[in-house]
């Protein structure tokens, strides 16, 4: 769906003659350029995994992280424009923080994204700004429960089971969509994150990337953390293995 | 007549069973004056959130209104309940951020889903502390020995309201600057009971007299 604005996409504040914002659009194609982002809702808790692209053998492992600590009971994974998905990052902690202080309670998920929203949304109001050029995927658990929301570059935010953002969302949503969710605990939910990461990264596309999980959930007393080295080197295991076999059964066609 | 007016005032915060008892005299002073001798000193802040209110009237009464004020968006904002502690927390917010300009103690004291009944004092200076009964006011000072000694853990609604009235008694007896009739509040899971004794209710101590018809016929 590329199409070009002619005219009506210089501003962010001008609407094309059917109603779209093109400038917003093209803010989400710098999203869906970026490594695959993905986040799951099991019946314990949020899993989320990042596929980071390596640009360069220089960079140290583990540094550029994209899972963001919001607060205690949140985090964020972050997809297109690594500086604007770290500016949305730091209004989320400061909303949580402040809602702390204001209200004595650690903010509910639910009013974290739409704060969020509305700041993500505020930058597509003024000629002065431009729009983020990243999405961001919130897992986290409140009183309410684990819960998954995406906020777009355009403000709009919905709640999910399953979402995936970057070059190879459309081939994770259909890996998602195959999982039964409701079933699952944390635990297998990280692995089949893994799983679903090693098997959209393009080989040829894209040379390296480095796995990044993140979880909150009962196992981790509600609490976002990385996961566990060991459970992070198991699921890296299973991932693996289920690409090479993926791979075998594809197979070379010389024979 | 305009002088400032103050609220001696005995007010209690209390903890039992099923949820909070709020209890408060209701004289209002200007100097001597007895301003209002049937006040209503418990005011309420959402369906399930009441605070009692001593120290200067209109500082307690702005307060109120600004924290009812916001815990009436909140309520919106979050589609829930707000939380007693969230309460107490705004009331603590503003009486410390202003602690130059205002001269009032407030008992906070309501019914939420997730901690049962709970009181929180904020008195004097904005300090803010969750405690299984709190007073506050110029009578509280003739009642720490008493509720020590009195107070139990997980009263029935019964016991926790004479308690509370009497120790609003006993501190009306002692305090000239506390008077008039006693007004309770009953806040738990089931809803908000509100109660009222006159003069001829309140328990007589020790040396008090009963009333007794008069000698003296018109």
């Amino acid at each position: 769906m590329s199409s070009i604005g002619t005219g009506y996409d210089l501003s962010v504040t001008t609407f094309s003659p059917d109603g779209r914002v093109f400038q917003i659009e093209y803010a989400t194609k710098a999203v869906d350029n970026s490594g695959t982002v993905v986040g799951i809702k099991c019946k314990d808790g949020v899993v989320l995994g990042v596929e980071k692209l390596i640009p360069s053998k220089m960079l140290l492992e583990g540094s550029n992280r994209r899972i963001h600590a919001v607060h205690k009971h949140a985090g964020m994974a972050v997809a297109g424009l690594a500086a604007d998905g770290r500016q949305i990052v730091a209004r989320a902690r400061s909303e949580a923080s402040q809602y702390l202080s204001f209200y004595g309670e650690d903010i509910p998920i639910k009013e974290l994204c739409d704060r969020v929203a509305r700041y993500v949304h505020l930058c597509t109001l003024y000629w002065w700004l431009r729009p983020f050029g990243s999405a961001t995927i919130l897992g986290g658990y409140d009183r309410d429960g684990p819960q998954l929301y995406m906020i777009e570059p355009s403000g709009v935010a919905y709640r999910y089971f399953g979402a995936a953002i970057g070059k190879g969302r459309q081939a994770a949503k259909t890996a998602i969509e195959k999982l039964k969710l409701s079933e699952m605990t944390c635990r297998e939910g990280i692995i089949a994150v893994a799983k679903i990461i090693y098997e959209v990264h393009d080989e040829a596309k894209d040379k390296a990337f480095e796995l990044e999980l993140s979880w909150v959930c009962d196992e981790s007393n509600k609490q976002h953390q990385r996961v566990p080295a060991d459970l992070l080197e198991e699921a890296k295991a299973a991932a693996k293995a289920a690409k090479d076999a993926l791979d075998e059964d594809e197979g070379m066609d010389a024979d | 007549m305009d002088a400032p007016h103050s609220m001696g005032t005995t007010i209690i915060g209390m903890e039992y069973a099923e949820g909070v008892i709020l209890g408060a005299d209701s004289r209002t002073t200007t100097g001597l004056y007895v301003a209002n001798r049937a006040s209503d000193k418990i005011t309420q802040l959402t369906d399930n959130v009441y605070v009692c209110r001593s120290g200067s009237a209109a500082d307690s009464q702005v307060v109120s209104d600004y924290v009812r004020y916001f815990l009436n968006q909140h309520t919106i904002q979050i589609g829930k309940a707000a939380s007693v502690k969230t309460a107490a927390t705004l009331v603590r917010e503003l009486s410390y951020q202003n602690k130059s300009f205002l001269e009032t103690g407030l008992i906070v004291a309501g019914w939420d889903t997730h901690e049962g009944g709970s009181v929180y004092g904020v008195p004097l200076g904005g300090t803010m502390l969750r405690l299984p009964f709190a007073t506050g006011g110029s009578g509280c000072s003739y009642l720490y020995g008493f509720l020590d000694q009195a107070w139990q853990p997980n009263m029935s609604r019964e016991d926790a309201e004479k308690l509370v009235v009497k120790a609003i008694a006993l501190a009306i007896a002692r305090d000239g600057a506390s008077g008039g009739v006693v007004r309770t509040i009953n806040v738990n899971a089931y809803g908000v009971e509100r109660n009222f004794y006159a003069g001829d209710q309140l328990p007589l101590f020790y040396d008090e007299l009963a009333p007794r018809p008069t000698l003296i016929h018109f």
